[in-house]
């Protein structure tokens, strides 16, 4: 048949015929063109986009571990709260951003609307606490303190409260065993934020929306351990987000708990003591600025001086660490950051800085000792030291005759030290260096581990400083510009000081290496750094990274990680020097010596107790105290800023620690069922089979009635001593790092 | 056959097999390709229908067969409505078409009545008893080509003039214009598209003078701006024509149909996920997804073959109607063959191309596949219709 019939029909029709087909077959030319660019050049792109159509992500938190004690007592754990959350995004999508609902919850919760409003926004540069700093897109705790019969008010009219939840939630808890709360030391949590997810998301342990990541202290620096890691189920869902089934389930691991070298007992003690010491130094006048002590800040530093475990670490200002749980109010958040309250966010342990006084004598008489002069052979401590027409004296301008190092450091000579300092420093080549400069006194001290962290397992440690040339030489480049401003030849005390200090400030004087030589003038060192020096002094020469964290068992106690002392080097002198100082240290608190009167019945044949006092000058404020001490188990080193003398102010306090690890009355007699801790914790606390660890019931410490003064009064302390030459000290005493 | 009268004088009497397998019996000249593909397009229908329904428990009261089923029953009565089509054969029917048409312009009517019901913003349907409904302006579309066949051929195939006159077209728009106006006001914006659509292609089939083509055209845009401008269409309607411009304007409000059926489509590739294997399918991510948005069923879990498959059976269905349009000798059959082309081919490209987001979303079922009691009876009888042209051909006279 043809295509052409023999109709009646016109050539109008039929060509009108042919352009209806045309017409038709490219409309559907078009449909296949386009089926071919969506499924076969494109089929990839939507293939993606269909697998993140069905699928929903439900995250189970992980419980995060517990931190103990060395005998197990949780210094940290969990408690069980119920949290009211509110989900920003459900709430911006609501006509009136959600405002309504919030104030409906505000009247259950009994807060003010403004309240909850504030803590659901979102912080940025202007925006004051309390504000959300974590994820926008995770659900804003409102509170973590509603009662059983609130959260059943919400989750029963879920209808009045969309967006929100009331819901049964792990809460960190700071629990404060006998009131030692740890606070620096345990560090805290806070929300993840969006750049912290960003930027661990491809990393071998990325963070959930719902995370809370360890900000400072213990809880930082074992984050990925005490974290665990959330469940993730992937469900496969409908439009209307029914499950359709699970596409994968990841289930959650709890954290790992970790088992520190403190014990709470003892930090307790430590934490009451270093306070009381600084409360009671504040009602003693100070007798050069005639002012009442400041004791603005302080820190004791109880450690193990064979392994450099941490047993207690306390510092001050200090802080209830459960103020940041369930997220931190604005007022609490000012209070912890602000200069009125002095930073008690900062660690003084290992953020505090300050000239080490006399405590640094070990350092300078081992320097001496390397550069040629023998450690018994007599030096001449005499009432004072001459530099041209500058006098630099001894305490209470009393001199002993020549006498051993050992007895320097005994009755804290400084005249002896000045003398061996400079003759080094001369020997050097003085302002014009040798090649070949030994450099004795700095290289010791560096060599004691002091100008560098000790690598404890505290975030944001500070290195102090020791100032030898090189020092010398980049402070004076990075200041010398401001110097030659300020200087003004003949004007007043600190123009005069910069005047000096931009015409020479790169040379490391004659009166530099006299005031370095008793820890004074630029040095600077934490109360972490001189334990670890002393505790090597202590334990035959090793210094060790101090550590905290002693353990990391798993949730179900099976596997234990033991984080073992870690040597970082060894003192830079001989077995012999190191008895030998040992032997200075210990007169020091025999009769005579520095801090006898503060050691009144101490059973030194049972326990020998070594110690060395400082009083660091500091320019501009009052004495910094220092106090050095170890036996054979135990260093402790305190140190209170404008708090005075050595053993005047930190004195007690430390003798009241050894008495409570010892068991000691206040005549010295032993009750070994009283010791808290006579000998370091060996042991590891016991796992239970379900994983719980049995922890021991804590009594609180129960300070003994300070012993009444006796007639010995502060020998560091009997005359206002004359100012030396401060040197110009970079940073004021107890500065740190905020965290 | 004692004293019986015999149906046709011009052939012996023979059995019945011989008469169907006759050379030019019935069957011989039913146009077999043709019913292959609409029978192979419902048949591919069924399978997506119930792929796409077997999870809706809120649809199938808990029966995953309900709408495999009631598609098939469509099916079978649709092709029974095609017998019966062809039985009575378009000439006969011609005499009938005053009455049909009037007849379906009372039942589009009636939707405007409280026996309407609205589905989807369209107020389009009669709630019938015992959970059916019917829409009638699917059956709307099978008289407006019918009576404006009748119409314009009808002076033409006397042979008393080579092309309908004026006054012929005038009225035959006419009575387009009545049924389309009340489809307008339910409002159901597809089917008078698609009523405009079939009006233009009987009036090209028909031999009208261009002028009325391409005034119809005309009037056609100046009538789509008007109505865009005095603000006749609704919002949902206005949404839909936004969304279509931007599918990435408000992904889960107006987008949101566009965006999951272009998703569901995308992710086939080559050869699909398999039949029931598709995420966006069991998901329920594409709303509409048995009727309307069918063709995203084959996208997903037949890929490109199967979807491809689709638009070729639909192909093979309108090369067939458009062979049967320039084969018959009769002005009447080739109109209503060229209505039927243009009803097929601008309601499956404005289906499958809104699928694909180079049309707006407008509700219109795909010819065969889509699951929908009325549209699949239509479309049947339209087969019928257009075999029935075929059949009564004069045999090479």
């Amino acid at each position: 048949m043809s295509n052409i019939p023999e109709t009646g029909r016109t050539q109008r029709v039929q060509i009108r015929l042919i352009v209806i087909q045309v017409l038709v077959f490219s409309l559907l030319l078009t449909l296949g063109g386009r089926l071919w660019y969506l499924q076969i050049r494109n089929g990839d792109e939507y293939t993606a986009e269909a697998a993140g159509n069905g699928v929903q992500q439900v995250v189970q938190p992980a419980v995060r571990g517990s931190i103990l004690d060395a005998r197990g007592v949780p210094l940290a754990d969990n408690e069980t709260r119920l949290v009211v959350s509110a989900s920003r995004t459900e709430l911006l999508k609501m006509k009136d951003d959600g405002v309504g609902v919030l104030t409906r919850l505000a009247d259950v919760l009994d807060m003010k609307p403004q309240d909850v409003r504030d803590k659901v926004r979102l912080c940025d540069s202007k925006t004051p606490q309390p504000c959300w700093n974590g994820s926008p897109y995770q659900p804003i705790p409102v509170t973590d303190e509603a009662t059983t019969q609130q959260a059943l008010q919400i989750r029963e009219r879920a209808e009045d409260f969309p967006g929100i939840t009331a819901e049964p939630t792990a809460v960190r808890r700071y629990a404060a065993p006998g009131k030692a709360r740890t606070a620096q030391v345990l560090g805290y949590l806070s929300p993840v934020t969006d750049e912290e997810i960003q930027k661990a998301q491809d990393g071998p342990s990325p963070y959930l929306r719902s995370d809370q990541v360890g900000r400072s202290g213990l809880e930082r620096t074992y984050d990925k351990e005490l974290r665990g890691k959330a469940g993730v189920t992937r469900y496969e869902v409908d439009n209307l987000g029914r499950v359709m089934g699970e596409a994968e389930k990841d289930p959650a691991v709890p954290g790992s708990n970790l088992v520190t070298s403190l014990d709470a007992r003892v930090q307790a003690v430590a934490e009451y003591e270093l306070a009381q010491a600084m409360k009671t130094v504040r009602q003693e006048t100070d007798k050069i600025t005639g002012r009442k002590y400041e004791a603005d800040s302080g820190a004791v530093v109880v450690m193990e001086s064979r392994t450099g475990r941490i047993v207690s670490m306390a510092s001050q200002p200090d802080y209830d660490p459960n103020d940041w749980v369930g997220g931190i109010s604005g007022k609490q958040y000012a209070k912890l950051t602000s200069k009125k309250s002095n930073y008690p966010l900062l660690n003084r342990g290992i953020q505090g800085q300050a000239p080490a006084g006399s405590i640094f004598k070990v350092v300078s008489a081992s320097a001496a000792v390397r550069g040629g002069h023998a450690f018994n052979d007599r030096y001449n401590c005499s009432s004072s030291y001459s530099l041209g027409s500058q006098t630099f004296a001894n305490f209470e301008s009393q001199g002993h005759g020549p006498i051993t190092l050992g007895d320097a450091l005994k009755y804290s000579c400084n005249t002896v030290f000045y003398r061996l300092g400079h003759e080094e420093w001369a020997k050097d080549g003085g302002i014009k260096p040798k090649k070949d400069a030994k450099n004795w006194f700095y290289r010791t001290a560096r060599d004691f581990g002091l100008g560098s962290e000790t690598g404890i397992d505290l975030p944001n440690e500070v290195k102090g400083r020791i100032p030898d040339r090189q020092w010398k030489q980049d402070f004076w480049k990075a200041n010398k510009d401001a110097w030659c401003k300020e200087g003004k030849k003949g004007g007043t005390y600190v123009q005069q000081i910069a005047y000096e200090s931009c015409l020479e400030g790169n040379q490391l004087k004659a009166y530099d290496s006299i005031n370095y030589a008793i820890g004074q003038g630029d040095v600077l060192v934490t109360p972490i750094q001189m334990a670890t020096a002393y505790a090597a002094i202590s334990n035959g020469g090793t210094l060790h990274a101090p550590t905290v964290g002693k353990a990391v068992i798993s949730p179900d106690g099976k596997s234990v990680q033991e984080i073992k002392p870690k040597s970082t080097g060894k003192l830079p002198v001989d077995a012999q020097t190191i008895k030998d100082l040992d032997k200075g240290l210990r007169s020091v608190v025999e009769p005579g010596g520095t801090a006898a009167w503060r050691f009144g019945g101490w059973p030194q044949d049972k326990i020998p107790m070594r110690a060395k006092t400082g009083t660091a000058q500091v320019y501009g404020k009052q004495t910094t105290s220092w106090f050095a001490t170890y036996t054979d188990d135990f260093t402790i080193v305190m140190t209170i800023s404008q708090g005075g003398t050595g053993s005047g102010a930190s004195g007690p306090a430390v003798r009241k620690i050894y008495d409570a690890l010892y068991g000691l009355d206040a005549e010295g007699n032993q009750d070994v069922k009283k010791a808290l801790l006579p000998k370091p914790q060996k042991a590891l606390p016991k796992v239970q089979p379900d994983g719980s660890i049995h922890a021991p019931k804590i009594k609180p410490y129960n300070p003994v009635p300070t012993q009444p003064e006796g007639q010995e009064a502060d020998p560091e302390n009997l005359v206002p001593q004359p100012p030396g030459q401060p040197g110009l000290t970079g940073s004021p005493a107890m500065t740190g790092r905020r965290p | 056959m004692a004293g019986g009268f015999s149906v046709s004088r011009y052939a012996p009497e023979r059995g019945s097999w011989a008469k169907l397998t006759a050379r030019d019996s019935l069957t011989r000249r039913l146009d077999w390709p043709l019913l292959g593909a609409a029978l192979a397009l419902s048949f591919l229908g069924s399978l997506l229908v119930w792929s796409a329904t077997r999870n809706r428990d809120h649809l199938t009261q808990g029966d995953p067969y309900f709408f495999l089923l009631r598609h098939a029953l469509n099916t079978g009565i649709g092709l029974a409505l095609m017998i019966g089509t062809i039985w009575l054969g378009h000439r006969t029917l011609r005499g009938a078409v005053p009455i049909l048409y009037g007849i379906s312009v009372l039942l589009v009517a009636a939707v405007l009545t409280p026996l309407g019901t609205t589905v989807n913003g369209a107020h389009a349907w009669i709630k019938l008893p015992a959970g059916f409904s019917i829409q009638p302006s699917e059956f709307t579309k099978i008289t407006i080509i019918l009576g404006m066949a009748m119409l314009l051929a009808s002076r033409v195939d006397a042979g008393d003039q080579p092309h309908p006159d004026h006054r012929t077209v005038a009225k035959a728009l006419g009575i387009a214009a009545v049924p389309m106006a009340v489809v307008m006001l339910m409002p159901d914006l597809g089917s008078v598209m698609v009523m405009a659509v079939i009006v233009l292609g009987v009036l090209l089939a028909s031999g009208a003078s261009n002028r009325w083509v391409f005034g119809l055209l005309g009037a056609g845009a100046a009538g789509a701006v008007s109505v865009w401008q005095l603000g006749l269409l609704d919002d949902y309607q206005i949404a839909r024509f936004a969304a279509f411009a931007n599918p990435a304007l408000d992904p889960a409000g107006v987008g949101y149909n566009t965006n999951q059926a272009r998703i569901a489509i995308g992710s086939g590739g080559l050869t699909g996920t398999g039949l029931f294997e598709g995420t966006q399918t069991t998901g329920q991510f594409v709303p509409e997804q048995q009727t309307d948005f069918v063709f995203t069923v084959a996208g997903e879990e037949l890929g490109f073959l199967g979807a491809g498959l689709i638009i070729v059976l639909l192909g093979v269905v309108l090369w067939r109607a458009c062979r049967i349009a320039r084969e018959t000798t009769e002005l009447y059959g080739t109109i209503v063959a060229a209505g039927i082309i243009a009803w097929f081919a601008f309601q499956s490209f404005e289906n499958i191309g809104m699928t694909l987001g180079i049309m707006p979303v407008a509700g219109l079922p795909l010819p065969f596949v889509s699951y929908g009691g009325s549209s699949m009876f239509a479309v049947w009888v339209a087969i019928g219709l257009l075999q029935s042209i075929r059949v009564q051909r004069p045999m090479s006279a």
